[in-house]
């Protein structure tokens, strides 16, 4: 595994720090969605914070996995992209489409369990009880 | 003393990881920007990754041709791989083979400032360039007008060349 996927209670933690072949990038989607099924985790947080080039295939690459995190059932959120990245990705024509992003990790925590509380609120509506979002709430730091 | 020319073989793929991190370093050393530098070196990843793909090897140069007055790198990524039947086409945006999946040359076109392409069966050549005025130290008081003299303005780039 190139990129190590780290476990925060039910979310996903990676952190993409060197720059990636099309092959290993591949494999990372793998592991990504290997885990989620393996962990059942409700989230995945991916940070690009160290990505200085997002070329065309990287970034279909991350479009894919978080729609593919989706599909499985848990949410996805990306966060830390470089403003030259956003920018060449924009110019190339190659944006991020449907990918909630966030500027920083805190934030991106914050907002995959909003979305993980959604979905929660969404599937137990009808069933007479509300999800009790706050013993799985990452947002605080201690 | 930043270097004038650098050439990278592309035989794998590991290989246009080393020849974008090139680009992005030359650039940066010349002064060009962030935006610039990671333009640049996405372009270069975009025309390695053709290499791989249709060609199996080239090579990339990256050549320092600046100047006085501004600062420019050109970028060569050559193949004797099968050519490209149809450039015209290939230069339309949409277009794709269906192999890569990228942007395509028209994506990659639009992250340079100049840009230039032959292919024939058994040679393709891409030439690229950024190019911006020179930027300045410190004396920014002058009766010269130097228009986007420090890298922090953006000059017009030059759209609609091709």
């Amino acid at each position: 595994m190139n990129v190590p996927i780290l476990r925060l209670r039910d979310v996903l933690l990676t952190s993409i720090q060197i720059d990636l072949t099309d092959q290993e990038a591949l494999d990372f989607q793998s592991d990504v969605l290997h885990m989620v099924n393996d962990t059942e985790a409700k989230g995945v947080v991916i940070d690009i914070t160290a990505m200085e080039v997002v070329d065309s295939f990287m970034a279909r690459v991350l479009n894919e996995t978080a729609s593919m995190v989706r599909f499985l059932g848990a949410e996805a959120v990306m966060c830390g992209m470089q403003p030259s990245v956003a920018l060449t990705l924009i110019e190339m024509g190659r944006e991020l489409v449907g990918v909630e992003t966030a500027l920083n990790l805190d934030q991106a925590l914050e907002r995959v369990q909003e979305l993980i509380n959604q979905r929660e609120g969404n599937e137990v509506s009808g069933a007479g009880s509300s999800s009790t979002p706050n013993d799985t709430d990452l947002g605080r730091s201690d | 003393m930043p270097e004038k020319e650098k050439e990278i073989p592309i035989n794998v793929e590991s290989d246009v990881l080393i020849a974008r991190q090139a680009g992005r370093d030359m650039a940066k050393q010349l002064g060009f920007g962030s935006a610039d530098q990671t333009r640049l070196a996405t372009a270069i990843s975009e025309l390695g990754r053709n290499v791989i793909n249709y060609a199996v090897e080239g090579v990339c140069r990256i050549y320092d041709e600046s100047d006085q007055s501004m600062i420019r790198l050109k970028v060569i990524v050559e193949d004797h791989g099968p050519g490209i039947p149809d450039i015209k086409k290939a230069l339309t945006d949409g277009f794709t083979t269906g192999r890569s999946l990228g942007v395509g040359l028209p994506g990659t076109k639009r992250l340079v400032h100049e840009f230039d392409i032959v292919s024939r069966p058994g040679h393709t050549k891409v030439t690229c360039g950024i190019v911006r005025p020179r930027p300045t130290g410190g004396s920014g008081v002058g009766a010269r007008r130097t228009h986007g003299a420090t890298s922090r303005q953006s000059p017009s780039r030059q759209r609609g060349r091709w």
